[in-house]
């Protein structure tokens, strides 16, 4: 287990350094780490302190965020399907979202932003929990998941198509696919105090998780009080998800396909999948966001695109494998 | 921005089987047969519609009283139509097929960023539809007034126009002193180079435009790390758009507040950098005078 945690934590540390050094200008690496510690006086600063630092350090926010809800919500569920942006969490966050600056809450009070998120995100998760029930079988949550996501993608776009703004309707591709670019420290100290109550909820649910894998009577008989562990991991998931979402769009994929990748790793134990997929989750969405800007650095390329190109096949896969369970 | 047809695809085809179904009828607008576009006043179109922004604004200024019935949705808003007091006049169409036939016009005046579904089908049922591309330079403005002149019979006018636009520019491209370095800065980091309108207006009034540097000819995406690291003596952004959207956040993105050597020059009214017409002298001067204001401080 150390060393998984010491390698995932260096893989996170490189990709942060990489995401700082690229960019759309080309300044050498070293320079431009340079400029970041000392103020050198020219823009190389600026870029580095107030554009670039920013972006690194929400990738690894949103990322962190995205993984762990995605883990935590595979061991309640008892099911590998189960991704805040499949079944709708995410979607009904950005919801949220757009209806707070649609409404000039957000202008007025910026909490109002994050908060709106969460509310839907909680909403979210509490109809998937009720139309998929305690053991999350596969087909009724994947049903509910397409109901909400369908209805919350719906209800984005008209909020954005009646929006006065001419520029409210190109934001859609923002809200559905998700992107880092531009944004700045506002955005840091919006999402982190909601990330961190969602971690911390989301990490006292390990143990927990842990004794349902023995079933739901074994877990209470072992002393776990699933109402409890059941309204942290909804609130966990709610903050995390809210959070990220309100300052990146929804981008998905990530709490699927992390988990998955690190699940034989941990001895498919969901207290030590839930660390593991955090980090990999932040190295993920850092990788994506260098992806973005290398590849295409001059398109504004949406993350949630290459999530979708790596995290539909896998997606597939695993339907394909569950597929006697949803006959 | 340009005229655009809010109806869907599918209303549109509905239309047009209603409209050919009309037409079949022999209900057809008596021009069927066309006119000649540059015709003497005695055969000039006696019923001209436009669904452009920018076809509006010439066919306003140039047409005869009566000759011209209505103009697009967008000519009476104040924000978007630099002649949107005179255009208030004129009742409104909303640019789709259906409410043009209806008018029947014996020309239509769109611009060829009109959708082309539109343009077809209005082409289809006989009428006489005249494309006008946007105006990309400063030159392309007395073309545009000729061709207006001509398809509207109103040649004298057009060439006085003509005369008065030519000789305010070279009047207010007088001003001297220093070409201060500046950058055309819009929703989603977009940005426009020399070969456009609001380009050649940004250099008429004196300033180097910094696409230039970045290696934008027409314009495209100027990623807010290259804005800072070019470090522009003004940054002139678009106006302020009703309601809110993700897409302006660049427009107030901290990192602009620390370039302390660059003037971030507020919002500019861009109804008079839009269209290829006389107006553009309204954003010369705003912009000449935004420059001279600039070697007073310095």
């Amino acid at each position: 287990m150390m060393r998984l945690a010491l390698g995932l934590s260096a893989l996170v540390a490189v990709l942060f350094i990489g995401s700082l050094i690229s960019g759309y200008s080309h300044v050498p690496p070293w320079k431009a780490l340079a400029a970041l510690f000392a103020d050198d006086g020219t823009p190389v600063t600026i870029v580095m302190r107030e554009i670039r630092l920013p972006r690194a350090l929400l990738a690894v926010m949103v990322g962190a965020s995205l993984g762990l809800s995605g883990a935590a919500l595979q061991g309640y569920l008892r099911n590998p399907l189960a991704e805040p942006g499949l079944i709708g969490v995410s979607g009904a966050a950005a919801l949220g979202a757009v209806l707070a600056i649609q409404t000039g809450l957000s202008l007025s009070f910026a909490l109002a932003l994050p908060l709106t998120a969460l509310g839907m995100a909680v909403l979210a998760v509490l109809l998937i929990l009720a139309l998929a029930g305690p053991r999350g079988a596969s087909i009724t949550l994947i049903l509910a998941g397409i109901a909400i996501s369908a209805l919350a993608s719906a209800l984005t776009s008209l909020v954005l198509n009646l929006s006065p703004n001419p520029f409210a309707a190109a934001d859609i591709v923002f809200w559905m696919m998700g992107s880092l670019a531009d944004r700045s420290f506002a955005h840091v100290w919006l999402a982190m105090p909601f990330m961190a109550i969602g971690w911390a909820l989301l990490a006292s649910v390990g143990r927990g998780l842990n004794a349902l894998t023995l079933g739901e009577d074994a877990a209470q008989a072992m002393g776990i009080n699933l109402r409890a562990l059941r309204l942290r991991l909804i609130l966990g998931t709610a903050a995390c998800v809210g959070a990220a979402t309100a300052v990146a769009g929804a981008i998905g994929f990530v709490g699927l396909v992390v988990p998955h990748l690190l699940r034989p790793m941990v001895g498919a134990r969901p207290s030590t999948l839930l660390w593991a997929s955090a980090l990999g989750g932040a190295a993920m969405v850092l990788a994506a966001d260098i992806a973005v800007r290398e590849l295409l650095p001059d398109r504004d390329l949406k993350l949630g695109v290459l999530m979708a190109l790596v995290g539909a096949p896998l997606f597939l896969h695993l339907i394909y494998k569950t597929r006697k369970e949803l006959a | 921005m340009l005229g655009s047809v809010r109806p869907s695809r599918v209303l549109t085809t509905l239309a047009a089987l209603v409209l050919t179904g009309a037409a079949a009828w022999g209900d057809a607008p008596e021009n069927a047969s066309g006119h000649a576009p540059d015709g003497a006043a005695g055969d000039a179109p006696r019923r001209v519609v436009s669904v452009n922004l920018c076809t509006d604004q010439l066919a306003l200024a140039l047409a005869a009283p009566g000759q011209l019935v209505s103009v697009s949705r967008l000519a009476h808003d104040a924000d978007s139509s630099a002649m949107a007091d005179v255009a208030r006049a004129y009742p409104t169409n909303g640019s789709g097929a259906e409410e043009v036939y209806l008018l029947n016009p014996d020309l239509v005046l769109a611009g060829t960023f009109t959708a082309d579904a539109t343009v077809q089908m209005l082409r289809g049922l006989g009428m006489q539809v005249e494309l006008f591309a946007p105006a990309r330079s400063l030159d392309d403005i007395p073309d545009r007034i000729t061709r207006m002149g001509a398809l509207l019979g109103r040649e004298a006018q057009a060439a006085q126009m003509i005369d008065s636009f030519r000789a305010d520019l070279a009047e207010l491209s007088r001003a001297p002193g220093p070409r201060p370095r500046a950058a055309l800065y819009y929703v989603n980091s977009f940005t426009l180079g020399d070969q456009s309108l609001a380009g050649a207006i940004l250099n008429a009034a004196g300033f180097d435009n910094i696409a230039t540097e970045a290696g934008l000819d027409w314009g495209g995406a100027l990623p807010l790390e290259q804005l800072v690291m070019l470090g522009p003596d003004v940054i002139v952004r678009g106006r302020d758009y009703p309601g809110q959207s993700r897409a302006e956040d660049n427009l107030t993105h901290p990192a602009l507040r620390t370039l302390t050597e660059t003037r971030v020059a507020g919002t500019l009214t861009d109804r008079d950098w839009i269209c290829g017409t006389p107006q553009v002298l309204n954003a010369i001067r705003e912009m000449r005078d935004l420059r001279l204001s600039m070697q007073g401080t310095q």
